[in-house]
Order: C-alpha cells, then structure tokens, then sequence
C-alpha cells in the first residue's frame, strides 16, 4: 500500500476510485450529466493548469478553443457528414495548428499583455462563431448528430459518463507524466526564472509554444466531445464568461497542482448546483465563497489542505 | 585559440555608452576576472557574451563560431553557462530540481516519451538525480540537498546557482560577483570551488568586487572603467598600475 502515499500514484489511484464508485451515489441523469460536465471542465482544467499553473503563462481564451473544438466537430459531422471520430481529431489538429501559430506573436508578451492577447483572441473566436451564420447557425446555435467511436455509441447518460471519466483520468495520468518530466521541469523553469531558464539551454519560447498548443489541443477535444454529447451547441460555449470560469477553477483548486484543478473544476461545477436552493443570494454567496478562499488560501485549495496535513504529521 | 574572442564591442542604452569598444581574448582552462568600479559595465558585458542582450555593433566568438546575437539557450547548448549577480534561482522547485534543470541539455527531452513516462526517461532522471546531489555537495550544499528552493539563505542560494550551471557542463563558467554578500568563510569556500572547477579544465570568467579574492586565484585580470578597458593582465601588474589605482580611489593615484 506504499505506493498510495506517493502523490502520483496515489492521486491517481483514489482518482479512479472516484470516478469508479461515483454512479453509486448518482441515482438520476441530472445528476450524471452534472458529473459528466465537471469531467469536461476538469480536462480543460488540466491542460490549462499545465499552462498557468506550471509554465506561469496566463490563458483567458481557452474557451474559444473549446468552441472551435465543438464547432470543428459539428460542423464537419453535420454539414459535411463526416464520420464523428475523423471530425473530432480534424478539429483538434485545426485547434492545434491555430494555436501553434498564434502562439509564437503571443507568448513573447508578459503578464498583463499576454492576458489582453489571449483575451483578444478568444473574443475574435467567439465573434467569428457568431456571425458566420451560414457555417455555424449563428447565436441560434447548430444541431449535432450523435457520436460513434468504431461501430459503438454512448447511448446513455451512463455511458457517456464512462467515456469522459477514462479519458479524464487518461488526462491526468499524461500530465503527470509531462510534469515529473526533463520537459515538466522545463517549463516550471520558465515559470520560475525565464532568464536563468534560457542560460542553462531551455529554449523558453518553444516551451511556452508547445504547452500553449497542448492545453488548446485538450480543450479543443473536450469541446467536440462535449457538441457530441449535448447534440447541440451555441456560440456561448467559446464565450468570455467560460473561459474566465476556466481559470478561477485552476487558480482556486491550486495552481501547479494536477489534482488540484481536478477539484476546482468540480467545486466549480457543483457549488452553483448546490447554491440554487439560495435563489437570490446565488451569485453573492458565490462571490463570497471565491473571495473568502483566495483570502485564506492563496495558493488554493488542495495545496493548502495538503500542506496542513503535511504540517501535523511531522 | 582562445576559447572566447570579444571584438569592437559596444552597447548602449538610450545615448548611454555602458559598453564602448571593447576587445579582449580568454584563453581556455584560466581563471580571468573582470573588475572595476561600480557601474563600469561589468554585468553588462557578461549580458552581452551570454546573449541576454544584444550588442549594438562588435562580433563575440565563443569556441571558433560568430555567436553575436545568439540566444543563451543557443549560447548554453554551445558550453556557455552563468550565474547572476541578483539570484535567479527557480523558488517554485526544490534545490536539486534547480540543479537538475542545469543539466536540460544532457538529457531526452521528447515530447512523446515525456507524456507516456516512459522507464528510460525516469530511469535517466533518476541517475541525473544523483548527479544533481552530487554536484551539490561539491558546491559545499550537503545540508540542502532535501530543501526546497525558497527555504535557503542567501549564502547558500548563490552556491546553488553555481551548482546549477554546472550540471550543464559547461566549457566556459561566467561567475556575476559570486562572493557578494558571503562572510569571508563563506567567500574562502566559493574560492575552494573555483579552484577545483578550474582544475577539471572549465575555464572561469569572475566579475567580483573582492579584491582579494580576485587577485588570490586569477592567473588575467581585465579592468574596465565607464565601459572601456582600462588594462588588462596579470594580478600583480595589475595591482601596480597607476590609472586602476585611480580609478578605484577617484583620486590622482
């Protein structure tokens, strides 16, 4: 049972002994569909983590590559009949090269200026899906055919939830991985020093490009699984609001922490759930709560709660 | 051959000359220290020969190649490596993290194998692991080799940058006022590691305010004064020469 008390293996065994013993707990299809939702937004999560948390860049577009994803996929399956996988890993490759080549103009900013640019960015996206009616059904939104994956197609709330929480996990589990690499290490160097990164040979630019181009790659596939699995999308998805909500989930659960944006994802996802029974107070107690955490909790959630238990034990 | 050549160097910022004309030559496997008063441009120049900064007219050759202009990842994959004279150490990482990140150059670094964690990449990193502790210990950093970055002392955070840029195994070591803020046991043991990083054949450059320091294990000094050279030579002859002498003391020497 050692191999529990190491954060990687452990993380990931008690991650997919949730996911495993969680439909005990869920008893309707809302309630599936709301686990399915936040494993959606965990993914996203993960890679934006990746790029916020560990290479210290910040992301406020990332929702616009999780439309282009669902809008990739859509359109291609609906509009030009294309079979749902090849219209997925079209969308991502798309998503991707896009990324790619923005990327290089945007990274060289810093700081506020990388903020604006990547919010520049996701605000075109968001405009372009919106206005270009004939492609995309405009703000009225576009019908999705279902997905099928080799002959076989989720048919219930059920078996989407097996779908996402794998290739949650499978998302964890490469992170994990990238981060406990000589490539992970490169990046928290950038995070850390760009200049003493650059010196010791950490090409910091391609660093930035690759993990920038990987996270939009992440959030491209959840927004074409997630098309698939709504069967209808509208240009809301890649709006300003989401791709903030992205953020303050990884920034909450606790930057540079995988597991750590898995949970801010779901406290993220949940907590509006839990507050409806408030009704008017929603949105301030919500507020309330965020505040309260980055007040107590700078370095988030997961971290913090970690490292108390850390302090107790020794 | 000298393993760098610096020629017609200049550097300036808004009308500011901070490096005007400089040339000189560091031959491989010596000690060379390049001094003078504050503000002469000593940080400046190590900027410019790691490619921090770009020069705005002069040619550096590093190890035979026209690296002017060059990137200091290029420049460190080239055998270039540095310490700052304002820490830059990686206070997100533990202390042999910061070390192992020094040796990036040694090592895998596909993308693919990254990702799958494949066993040769752990098994690689577990050996640079080693290494890393290693290395720290011949910095004098036994106590630190478990301490994460952000919990050591000054003292021992410059001892670490040498560490680090030693993992990249470099040709030529740039040390940026190494002994700066160190008590004199403290600056007497970074004096022990030069010595024995000279003697595995790496050659140092120092810019150092320590006088003694600098005029205990340098076989070339360099002296600049308002970013150009004043002289250069041995130690001793150095020391001697009226214009250093009054450049430090301000006076007529």
């Amino acid at each position: 049972m050692r191999f529990l008390l190491r954060p990687k293996t452990g993380g990931l065994a008690i991650l997919a002994a949730v996911i495993a013993l969680l439909p005990l707990v869920l008893d309707n299809a809302f309630h599936f569909e709301i686990a399915i939702t936040i494993g959606f937004n965990a993914i996203v999560c993960v890679g934006l983590n990746l790029l916020i948390g560990y290479a210290g860049q910040i992301s406020l577009g990332h929702a616009a590559f999780v439309g282009l994803g669902a809008y990739g996929a859509g359109v291609l399956t609906a509009s030009h009949g294309w079979d749902p996988l090849a219209a997925v890993g079209a969308a991502s490759i798309g998503t991707g090269l896009l990324a790619f080549v923005v990327a290089r103009p945007i990274l060289r900013l810093q700081g506020h200026y990388l903020a604006m640019a990547t919010l520049g960015l996701g605000i075109i996206i968001a405009i372009v899906l919106n206005i270009e009616d004939q492609i995309t059904g405009g703000p009225d939104g576009m019908l999705v055919p279902p997905f099928s994956a080799f002959g076989w197609e989720p048919s219930d709330e059920r078996q989407w939830y097996w779908l996402v929480g794998g290739f949650l996990w499978i998302s964890v589990w490469l992170a994990l991985n990238l981060i406990g690499s000589p490539v992970g290490r490169a990046l928290r160097a950038v995070h850390g020093s760009e200049v003493a990164a650059e010196v010791v040979g950490v090409d910091t630019t391609h660093y930035k490009v690759l993990i920038f181009t990987v996270s939009a790659v992440l959030a491209s596939l959840v927004g074409s699984l997630s098309a698939f699995y709504g069967m209808f999308i509208t240009p809301n998805i890649a709006s300003f609001f989401n791709s903030i909500e992205f953020v303050v989930m990884v920034v909450l659960g606790g930057m540079a922490s995988t597991f750590g944006a898995v949970v801010g994802a779901a406290i993220l996802t949940l907590l509006p759930q839990a507050l409806t029974v408030l009704e008017d107070y929603e949105h301030l107690i919500f507020g309330l709560i965020l505040m309260g955490v980055m007040i107590f909790m700078p370095r988030g959630l997961l971290p913090t709660l970690a490292g108390l238990r850390w302090r107790r034990r020794r | 051959m000298s393993l760098l050549r610096v020629d017609g160097l200049c550097k300036e910022f808004g009308g500011v000359h901070a490096i005007a004309d400089l040339g000189f030559a560091i031959h491989p496997g010596t000690i060379h220290s390049i001094i003078g008063p504050n503000g002469a441009g000593k940080t400046t120049l190590f900027n410019l020969i790691t490619g921090v900064y770009t020069p705005s007219a002069g040619r550096i050759w590093f190890d035979g190649v026209d690296v002017t202009g060059r990137r200091p990842s290029d420049l460190a994959a080239r055998g270039m490596s540095r310490t700052f004279q304002n820490l830059q150490v990686f206070f997100n990482m533990t202390a042999l993290e910061n070390v192992m990140v020094g040796a990036h150059l040694h090592l895998d670094r596909g993308f693919l194998a990254a990702l799958l964690g494949l066993p040769r990449i752990r098994r690689a990193d577990a050996a640079l692991g080693d290494e890393a502790a290693r290395l720290m210990r011949f910095v004098g950093l036994d106590d630190f080799i478990g301490a994460s970055a952000d919990a050591m002392p000054y003292g021992a955070l410059k001892r670490l940058e040498i560490a680090r840029a030693l993992a990249a195994r470099p040709k030529m070591l740039l040390l940026d006022e190494p002994a700066a803020g160190l008590n004199p046991t403290e600056s007497r043991e970074i004096d022990n590691v030069i010595h024995k990083v000279a003697e595995q054949g790496v050659t140092v450059v120092l810019v150092e305010h320590d006088m003694r320091m600098v005029m205990e294990i340098s076989d070339h000094v360099l002296v600049l004064d308002y970013g150009r050279k004043l002289t250069e030579g041995r130690p001793a002859e150095v020391r001697e020469d009226p214009e250093v002498i009054a450049a430090y003391l301000g006076g007529q020497g």
